[in-house]
């Protein structure tokens, strides 16, 4: 297994609600889910905004720290691993944000971007290494000397992407990387990410809110609602047969391109 | 053709400079919704700003005609113009957080308008502002008057700027990406909203959204936009089943659905993106002087 979960949960102080003396009572985002990730298994992660969606990725990578339960990454226990054995285990796991604007730094060039995580790892022929990444994700190498305000929304996704697969991990997290960009832009990251799943023999979790776009793309599906997993399987049958009553809410509400679509 | 709202060849483009819409002509006529289409920077929004008079500073009307009920906009003075588009127009924006000022009651919110702008006693306003809330059916009107936009969920605030876009009864109203940023299933009763409001009002309405999946459920007609050409207009049943230019077969192509598992998603082929572009240009050669 890539990843075994169990019973993973994790609370914030909930400031909104401190007491003037005293301590905040726990917002309980994470309340306890079960799950594996196979090896090379593509995960959809689907469900509402407020769902723990996001910060289920952020715990599954350890940018943030359990409140309880077990994560363990290739057999390894990662729950509570200590920052300077983490940065060893993080060649491993990698992670494609949703907003290439603002997790691009504007200032530097894009060769610069891709380098940046392989240079904490202390890695050498940092140019090859750069250009390799750009071939994969199929963008000039040229490129790397660009400036990420000179690259279209699409071209910015593939850079987020390019700096997660140059350390070659065996695990990526993708958090809702096609939703702010147009269907055409979309269809490419798709095919893309599809393409590098299967030739790096990569394992992914694709967090995303649209139904769509996962089916496209995932072979299981793991679906959230207030923090809780209600319902989890490979794709197809969960598409053809969902069985949560809020995995039927969700595909109901779903408006496809379809005039004659019977929508509730 | 005549409809409430009729633009004929309007061209703006930034002052000096690049074209951002080329000729665009369309029509809504009461009672029907005419949808916007096309990928970000095509100029969907800007048509919507356009009408309602709030095109950015560094944008310009070229050339074109934007008849609101039978009068041309742009042969009236700028403060009567106003006062037309305020009467008889309004907008559902995009962002239900940025759209409300998060400083003020709700109340006061949804019956500025009705006070300032048309003049109606406060007492009636707020009775009118009651009503409404009522009818976009918010739970405990009273006290959502009283609250503050952070006390309600998204889908509760963008009830609120739905209520407050039909106050004064216009006979036109621009919805741009209403529901862009909510959750499916509170995007499905905010559209079923939307609707129901419309029919009921038999309002004129301009709905502007990038998502193809929206506009079988809401619109009548549609024009689809490629750098502020519209390169197809068309009836919303005969565009799905039958779209006639290549490029918006090609949007369609792109576009995922749950229900078709296999089909691979293709982009819009280079060869499509050449030819529209093509016309573009050759669009802009027969306007230059």
């Amino acid at each position: 297994m890539m990843y075994e979960v169990r019973d993973l949960r994790l609370s914030f102080p909930d400031m909104a609600h401190k007491p003037l003396i005293g301590a905040a009572p726990r917002l309980e985002v994470l309340k306890g889910l079960s799950f594996d990730v196979p090896k090379g298994a593509v995960l959809g992660i689907v469900g509402g905004s407020g769902s723990g969606k996001s910060t289920l990725g952020r715990a599954m990578l350890r940018l943030l720290e359990p409140t309880g339960g077990t994560i363990s990454f290739d057999g390894t226990d990662i729950t509570h691993m200590g920052e300077d054995q983490l940065r060893g285990m993080r060649k491993r796991f990698q992670m494609i944000f949703q907003d290439p604007m603002s997790s691009l730094n504007p200032r530097r060039r894009v060769g610069g971007i891709i380098a940046g995580p392989l240079r904490l790892q202390g890695l050498d022929g940092l140019t090859g290494r750069v250009d390799e990444a750009l071939d994969m994700v199929g963008l000039p190498r040229g490129f790397a000397q660009r400036y990420p305000h000179e690259l279209s929304g699409g071209q910015r996704q593939r850079v987020g992407i390019a700096r997660a697969i140059a350390l070659r991990p065996d695990f990526i997290l993708a958090d809702e990387i096609v939703s702010g960009l147009d269907v055409s832009s979309q269809a490419q990251v798709l095919n893309l990410l599809g393409e590098l799943v299967r030739d790096l023999g990569l394992t992914l979790a694709f967090i995303s809110h649209d139904l769509s776009v996962i089916r496209r793309l995932c072979d299981r599906v793991l679906v959230l609602h207030h923090g809780e997993v209600v319902e989890e399987g490979a794709t197809a049958a969960l598409f053809d047969a969902p069985q949560a009553a809020y995995t039927r809410e969700l595909l109901g509400a779903i408006p496809l391109p379809d005039p004659h679509q019977t929508w509730g | 053709m005549s409809g409430y709202l009729s633009i004929r060849n309007l061209t703006v483009r930034l002052k000096g400079g690049a074209m951002i819409l080329r000729d665009v002509s369309l029509t809504v006529r009461a009672g029907q919704v005419h949808g916007l289409v096309g990928e970000s920077g095509a100029g969907k929004s800007m048509i919507g700003k356009a009408v309602l008079g709030t095109l950015p500073r560094a944008l310009e009307v070229v050339s074109g005609q934007i008849i609101l009920d039978g009068t041309d906009l742009q042969t009236l003075d700028p403060k009567e113009r106003r006062r037309r588009i305020g009467a008889s127009a309004a907008l559902i924006p995009q962002d239900p957080l940025t759209a409300l000022n998060p400083s003020k009651r709700i109340g006061p919110q949804i019956t500025r308008r009705l006070v300032d702008i048309l003049g109606w006693p406060k007492i009636a306003a707020e009775a009118r502002a009651l009503e409404l809330l009522e009818e976009v059916h918010i739970p405990d009107p009273a006290r959502v008057m009283r609250s503050y936009p952070h006390e309600l969920s998204g889908g509760m605030r963008q009830r609120i700027l739905i209520a407050s876009a039909f106050a004064a009864e216009p006979k036109l109203i621009i919805a741009d990406e209403p529901t862009t940023a909510l959750d499916v299933t509170v995007q499905k009763q905010i559209l079923r909203l939307i609707s129901e409001m419309q029919s009921r009002h038999d309002t004129a309405l301009l709905f502007v959204t990038h998502d193809l999946g929206v506009v079988s459920k809401v619109c009548d007609t549609l024009s689809v936009l490629y750098a502020g050409k519209v390169v197809e207009e068309a009836n919303m049943h005969r565009f799905f089943m039958r779209p006639i230019h290549p490029y918006s077969a090609a949007l369609l192509a792109a576009t995922p659905t749950y229900t078709d598992p296999t089909g691979s998603l293709t982009p819009v082929p280079q060869t499509v993106i050449d030819g529209v572009e093509r016309e573009v240009a050759e669009h802009d050669m027969r306007a230059a002087p």
